[in-house]
């Protein structure tokens, strides 16, 4: 049995760009990218990434598509998965994607999951670090009519069968889904491997297909915005921090206590 | 006039706590449009159905199936598609369970209409009807309000404890429906086979009133007892950022944060945490925010109200002993 695994990505602003240097740009409603610091890809997508490969690992024999879709690629960025050990990887880039919201983006990773075909299992990290809708992957289990697995922190293949653990507040539930189906991850799947100096030379022998909106079959009506962005701005904090400073150390922690107390904090 | 319908959920019998908040949700978009607020209760009975009238709703519906699965998610969606079906509703409301979150977007998706996720406010156009929905974006760097386009309903998942429930009100009226809706066996495509809990020992993170916030400053996971001893002297619950559970240090089941658990304790003692603002997207409607952590300059030092910059290892005996007696006396 060879399993057709696809994994979708998203290239993301780096959620470790530092505060100073995140800014918005509140009359183009947009976040814009901090001078010098590369994109990433997304953290939860790199551990769907590690999910196909442990899956793969597990059953011998599978083939691990990974799909993006947007309009600005940064070709070394987008190629991590490929050096972490995917086998290949289709770009959907398109200037019409530069203001899909996520209905849109998921009707495009449906269309081009079709148009892949045959696939038994879709990994998808739980949401992306820059709008982190965290629905896009609903949407496509739901436009390819598979059932949906969700925040997966392990995964089980059976025969025609798949069955994940998902975390719960007081414990985890198992739930099991035949194929085709799609399972989302996070970080409780397990850290991303690195890529190796072989994966890395491999990947730089790859080059990703690349596919239009037209290669598709989808124009710009398919893929209207179902949500329209209004405001976006960073909140403001007015809160004003009081330092508590002691003779040393032990005594501002003594100090601290007391100040709580004596607010009435605890 | 229209109705918003909430997707209530049942939790041991009863109505779930997350039902009063979507209520009130519904109540202020309501107050809005003039909309009246309906409660699906899917499972339930007609005694819960009186329940969510006397927390505010105006109608409930209340749909039972034999197909339908306890804690699958498929069920409720069907479930809930079919209801939204035959009721029209301009806007459904969710909760952000694990339930609610899986269900609210597939709904969304299904009817082939928008839908905005982990929501703080909500509210309305009294002459289009449409919602605005406020949420954090970028890891909570940034807040965004987006509008919905034409098509009902607007699904709507509201972040948990983001409205405060109101007191049930026994004197209100209103109607109890029953609904009789029939599931397909090709609606449900999963199966729950196992659930397992995992009975952690004290006060659960999402019902502490304080919480001890373990970072990565840290260092290690041996620290952990004396966090513990500190969230005993007020009985209650240790948490942790992403970076310790990551590490292995504590499991996931401790993560506070944009995943993980979102908590809203009346104090938040962090030892070590730098404040990120994904670590701040689950805390930070904490009551009062407190800091132990060596850099001044740590992003927790903008959100706490207190704090001392110094060597957690100095600092915490000295405050957990002086708090120990300041609470025994």
């Amino acid at each position: 049995m060879s399993l057709n695994i696809i994994v979708c990505a998203k290239q993301v602003m780096d959620p470790e760009t530092p505060m100073s240097a995140f800014n918005v740009d509140e009359a183009a409603k947009r976040v814009v990218p901090a001078q010098g610091i590369p994109p990433v890809v997304n953290g939860f997508c790199e551990n769907a990434v590690e999910a196909a490969l442990k899956v793969k690992e597990g059953v011998g024999e599978a083939t691990i598509t990974v799909i993006s879709v947007g309009n600005d690629f940064v070709m070394d960025v987008m190629k991590k998965p490929l050096s972490m050990g995917a086998d290949q990887m289709i770009l959907v880039q398109d200037p019409a994607t530069e203001n899909l919201d996520a209905l849109g983006t998921a009707t495009v990773l449906s269309k081009a999951i079709e148009k892949i075909g045959q696939p038994d299992i879709v990994i998808c990290g739980q949401q992306a670090s820059d709008w982190d809708n965290a629905h896009v992957p609903m949407g496509i289990s739901e436009m390819l009519g598979m059932a949906c697995l969700s925040e997966a922190r392990s995964i089980d293949i059976g025969e025609g069968t798949v069955t994940v653990a998902s975390s719960r507040s007081d414990g985890y539930e198992v739930f099991e889904a035949a194929t085709p189906c799609l399972i989302t991850v996070n970080n409780e799947i397990g850290e991303p491997r690195y890529p190796t100096l072989r994966g890395i030379m491999q990947a730089s022998r790859k080059t990703p297909e690349t596919w239009t909106l037209a290669d598709l079959g989808l124009s710009d009506s398919d893929v209207a915005p179902a949500l329209t962005l209004t405001e976006l701005f960073v909140p403001v904090n007015d809160r004003q921090c009081e330092i508590i400073e002691g003779e040393d150390e032990a005594d501002s922690g003594r100090l601290l206590a007391l100040k709580l107390r004596e607010e009435k904090i605890i | 006039m229209s109705e918003i319908l909430i997707f209530a959920e049942i939790e041991e019998g009863d109505l779930h706590s997350t039902a009063g908040e979507l209520i009130a949700a519904g109540r202020k978009i309501s107050d809005d449009t003039g909309d009246s607020v309906s409660v699906a209760i899917i499972g339930g009975n007609q005694d819960l159905g009186s329940k969510a009238i006397a927390l505010g709703a105006d109608k409930a519906y209340i749909a039972n199936d034999n197909a339908i699965s306890e804690g699958v998610a498929d069920s409720y969606l069907a479930a809930l598609h079919k209801i939204c079906l035959e009721v029209e509703p301009n806007v459904v409301l969710s909760s952000k369970t694990p339930i609610g979150r899986a269900v609210g977007p597939r709904l969304a998706y299904r009817l082939g209409t928008g839908i905005a996720q982990d929501c703080m406010d909500v509210s309305a156009d009294s002459g289009s009807g449409r919602v605005t929905a406020t949420r954090p974006v970028y890891g909570g760097n940034a807040m965004a309000k987006f509008t919905f386009a034409e098509k009902n309903p607007q699904v709507i998942i509201m972040r948990l404890k983001a409205f405060e429930s109101a007191e049930p009100d026994s004197g209100r009226s209103g109607d109890v429906v029953e609904l009789n809706i029939s599931l397909d066996e090709s609606d449900i495509k999963t199966k729950l086979v196992e659930t397992v809990k995992q009975e952690s020992e004290g006060v659960r993170l999402e019902d502490a009133s304080v919480i001890i916030g373990m970072g990565r400053g840290l260092g290690g996971p041996e620290p952990f007892s004396q966090l513990e001893d500190l969230a005993k002297v007020f009985n209650g619950a240790v948490g942790a950022s992403r970076a310790v559970c990551d590490a292995g240090w504590l499991d996931h089941s401790y993560q506070i944060g944009l995943t993980g658990k979102t908590v809203t304790p009346d104090v938040y003692i962090t030892v070590g945490i730098s404040g990120a603002s994904q670590h701040m997207a689950g805390c930070s409607s904490s009551k009062n925010i407190v800091a132990i952590n060596k850099d001044g300059d740590a992003n927790i030092f903008k959100e706490a109200s207190f704090g001392v910059v110094g060597d957690w290892e100095k600092v915490l005996p000295a405050f957990t002993e002086t708090a120990r007696e300041l609470l025994d006396s």
